[in-house]
């Protein structure tokens, strides 16, 4: 009876250990960094709970970085999920010829992981003050684009340029789903008398919605976070919120290190936000899922 | 029935300018440096460019190393999860996803404070120190894609049965991991493998905090400095990437021709 | 005036001509199986009958109705599908209002339709299920329940059973003919089992290759087949290779044995000719004191117990001949290679005209 005990013990210990590896990596360099910071931002310098720090990011300037950055990631999720929607739509049930759908999907591989400078490079290329389309734009049609107000360092400029790999990663998750749209439920709407309109409110957009809203949720996450393309679109010009935790981090541009924690902690807490909303919308949706 | 096939049609046309005028745009601008003509002036410049070889090549070896070790973490824990903590799951895929929620710029700033030089295990204390903190924190960004990658080749084969079946035949653990869950999961390492490829050479914030010579902040470096190398360098990275999809694409058409259950 | 009308029905796919000249009238309230091969068009009519394709020439009419410019959702016709094809997004109640909802129905007549549909087919109690949560029976009996509800003029059946399993697609066929003589619905069943479609059908059209090989009620098609395709689809036969001795006295010779058919062969065949008779296997027997005016003599070369009958093969000549005897516990079954005499009426013996 003992030894079997024994030899059971043994086995879960064994059991354990195979991940002990894996879980030393997640904590020294995920879980430990994270709740550093987290931590950190209820105290002060001198080690004591405090919520100055909290309090400290209700300045106009660093809320106005929140609110930039929170625009520009909305605007590029979602302008990147309808128009990724789109093409994900033409190319699994537009009738197209198959090799669009395939040089879609690898040409969205590579776009989606075409980010950060690179691809600032490319946008200042095109539309920078002597890009070719601000060129053409001017030569061709006599508009003149940064006369107009347009500027590439803007709120418009960087929402274009992260749509750039937005859309792609769009394409990339939803066209599975799209594919998962049966055949049978469409022609059963239809028979029991749904026009198309009815077909896609009352079948196909309820059966898509969690994926759809889920795959916006991860784009938001994605643009909120990246700092490359704006920094090098931008330098420290563009107050975005990872732009001036990178300010934060090179120089203590804020005079606090705990106030750096508490910007930091922010950003966790939006994108954990979007994150749960994402988890409640699944949980909602498993619902009728298996 | 024809206006769903217009409307297809529009939605193509308009993603095709969007995504192929900017790359169009920027080919062109590589090509203007020599006034009044087109040229590969620029290719010429950065190609000569000593920083330009010597962070290349440290990025690659940078990914090479990320590739091996993130292989070494990832397959025996994915293993080992299916066939002995099936309950851990949830668990360890939750950790993988991790590296998506939480911005990059916020896991690098937490490795600067617990790693400096003044603490337990000063990563940051040398060169040498911070280069594998370096490497750990790509093997962070490259998790959630690599873990999927092999998980997802796993599920194709049966875990458990191959692993009896070995042991019925004598076969020790490395054994076992080396010579039948390895080469069985080859598709699904080599496809996580081309993009933590493509991750590790473009990341610019974390070898930037980091103060490392890595691709990613010369680019950025250039972009500041420079007027026609820049586009030309874009040129360049999207080849790389593209050339990294490719790869990814022949591993898994090659993958599925492969007699395994789907 | 007939219900259900189609007329010089042909249906093409590019160079592939999918149905071929196809005619028939189908009366209210009727039951007709489609049965045949896969590819053999049967599915492509019911779809051109519910509206998803469009005949390339030929006409649908339904109650004196033109249905060719109708769309599908103008039709008013239900239709059950292989695959169930349930919203998943809607629990067993919803998936059955669907259809009044969309016609306009109001919510307390919606409630009242789709207890009343979900009682007939005793599913009350499942009414918040998600499809996920039933067997391929249940969800396939909410799918009857989600094409009736709104009254269709025609109901479509496509393969309806093929994903069930044996047992559950017995008693659901039951139950679909119980239900569609209840309402005497017009109804279109598309199946490529044949006992499937004998055992619930008012008529039966065997499709080959685009074209109806027969179309006639099931004891017809069973006992009189039109073609050689027909008999060997429905049901075993035996295929008998026969040569004319003289086609004025039916004498024919299978084997080195002489027998005389019922049929007259002599508008069809002369002296030498070889004919292709059919023979059903319950239609002989070796039992001692067995009854029939025609008898063939041959070594049995297998003997298999099947339960309720025992089937046999026996070597005539270069034919194999097989029957079925019903399991007595009296009867031993014959031993191989023992020598049996096989007695059957001379008019079960059919010539296949090719």
């Amino acid at each position: 009876m003992s030894a079997n005990r024994a030899i059971d013990l043994k086995k879960t210990a064994i059991d354990w250990l195979g991940i002990t590896p894996f879980l030393l990596f997640a904590v020294m360099f995920l879980i430990a960094p994270t709740l550093y910071l987290v931590t950190g931002a209820f105290l002060n310098p001198a080690g004591e709970f405090t919520f100055e720090n909290i309090g400290g990011l209700f300045t106009d300037k660093i809320l106005a970085s929140y609110w930039i950055s929170i625009k520009i990631s909305l605007a590029s999720s979602i302008g990147g999920a309808l128009i990724g929607f789109w093409l994900a739509w033409a190319v699994v049930l537009g009738g197209l010829p198959s090799w669009i759908r395939s040089s879609l999907l690898t040409f969205s591989g590579v776009a989606s992981n075409f980010a950060g400078v690179p691809l600032a490079f490319a946008f200042l290329a095109t539309l920078g003050r002597t890009g070719l389309v601000t060129m053409l734009l001017r030569d061709w049609f006599g508009i003149n684009l940064y006369a107009s107000g347009f500027n590439l360092l803007s709120f418009i400029g960087l929402t274009l340029t992260y749509m750039y790999f937005q859309i792609p990663l769009m394409v990339l998750i939803i066209t599975p789903a799209l594919d998962g749209l049966k055949k049978e439920w469409r022609e059963a709407a239809e028979i029991l008398g749904a026009t198309n309109t009815q077909y896609w409110t009352k079948v196909a957009l309820p059966i898509l919605f969690p994926s759809i809203l889920g795959t916006t949720l991860l784009l938001f996450a994605n643009a909120f976070g990246a700092i490359a393309t704006a920094y090098s679109l931008t330098g420290s010009t563009f107050n975005i919120v990872p732009i001036q935790l990178y300010a934060q981090i090179r120089g203590d541009v804020l005079h606090n290190p705990n106030l750096g924690y508490a910007l930091a902690l922010g950003m966790i807490v939006i994108t954990g936000i979007s994150n749960l909303i994402y988890i409640w919308l699944r949980m909602r949706a498993e619902r009728w899922q298996k | 029935m024809k206006t769903q096939k217009i409307g297809a049609w529009l939605a193509i046309f308009f993603g095709a300018s969007y995504f192929i005028v900017p790359l169009i745009a920027t080919f062109e601008f590589s090509l203007r440096m020599r006034r009044g003509e087109y040229s590969f002036d620029a290719y010429r410049s950065v190609f000569s460019d000593v920083q330009f070889r010597e962070s290349f090549s440290y990025s690659i070896v940078m990914a090479i190393l990320t590739i091996i070790f993130g292989v070494l973490l990832v397959v025996p824990t994915a293993y080992w999860v299916r066939l002995r903590l099936p309950q851990m799951r949830p668990v360890v895929e939750f950790i993988t996803l991790m590296p998506l929620v939480i911005p990059a710029i916020v896991i690098v700033f937490g490795y600067l404070r617990i790693y400096n030089s003044s603490s337990y295990i000063p990563f940051t204390g040398s060169a040498r120190g911070t280069d594998a903190l370096l490497m750990f924190s790509f093997m962070t960004l490259s998790l959630p894609y690599m873990y999927r990658s092999v998980d997802t080749a796993m599920r194709t084969i049966d875990v458990g049965t191959l692993t009896e079946a070995a042991q019925s035949l004598g076969a020790s653990w490395p054994t076992i991991m080396f010579k039948c869950i390895f080469p069985n999961v080859m598709s699904g390492v080599l496809s996580g493998a081309f993009i933590t490829f493509a991750i590790v050479i473009g990341e610019f914030t974390m070898p930037s905090l980091l103060n490392r010579p890595a691709f990613g902040p010369y680019l950025q470096l250039i972009g500041a400095n420079r007027a026609y190398e820049p586009p030309a360098l874009a040129v360049i990275a999207f080849a790389i990437t593209w050339g990294c999809m490719v790869l990814l694409q022949l591993v898994s058409r090659f993958s599925k021709s492969a007699p395994s259950k789907p | 005036m007939s219900f259900l009308e189609l007329a010089g029905i042909q249906k093409s796919f590019g160079p592939v001509q999918v149905v071929k000249d196809f005619d028939m009238t189908i009366e209210k309230g009727e039951f007709v199986s489609f049965l045949g091969p896969s590819g053999c068009g049967k599915t492509t009519i019911l779809r051109m009958i519910a509206g998803f394709e469009t005949p390339s020439a030929g006409t649908v009419v339904i109650n004196g109705r033109n249905q060719n410019e109708l769309k599908p959702n103008q039709r008013n016709i239900g239709m059950v599908f292989q695959a169930y094809a349930l919203f998943p997004n809607m629990t067993v109640h919803d998936n059955v209002a669907f259809g009044l909802k969309i016609a306009g129905m109001e919510k307390s007549a919606v409630d009242a339709r789709v207890k009343e549909m979900l009682g007939l087919i005793h599913l009350d109690h499942l009414a918040d299920r998600y499809p996920y949560q039933m067997s391929g029976g249940q969800q396939q009996r909410v799918a009857l329940a989600r094409a009736l509800a709104p009254k269709p003029q025609v109901l479509l059946l496509d393969e309806p059973l093929s994903a069930l399993d044996a047992k559950i697609r017995v008693s659901l066929r039951e139950e679909i003919r119980m239900i569609q003589q209840q309402l005497g619905i017009t109804t279109v069943f598309v199946t490529h089992d044949q006992e499937e479609a004998l055992s619930i059908s008012d008529r039966i059209v065997v499709m080959n290759g685009g074209r109806a090989d027969q179309i006639g009620t099931p004891f017809d098609i069973y006992n009189k087949p039109a073609t050689r395709f027909v008999a060997s689809f429905v049901g075993t036969l035996n295929l008998i290779e026969a040569k004319v001795v003289d086609p004025a006295t039916n004498r024919i010779i299978i084997g080195d044995q002489e027998i005389t058919l019922r049929e007259p062969l002599g508008s069809i065949a002369k002296a030498g000719d070889k004919v292709s008779l059919a023979l059903r296997p319950e239609a002989g027997s070796i039992a001692e004191g067995a009854k029939g005016d025609t008898a063939l003599t041959g070594a049995v070369i297998s003997s298999n117990f099947l339960g309720s009958v025992i089937r046999t093969r026996m070597k005539v000549g270069d034919a194999v001949i097989s029957f079925d005897m019903f399991n007595a516990p009296g009867l031993m079954p014959p031993a191989v290679s023992e020598i049996a005499t096989l007695r059957f009426t001379a008019s079960d013996l059919l010539i296949i005209r090719e």
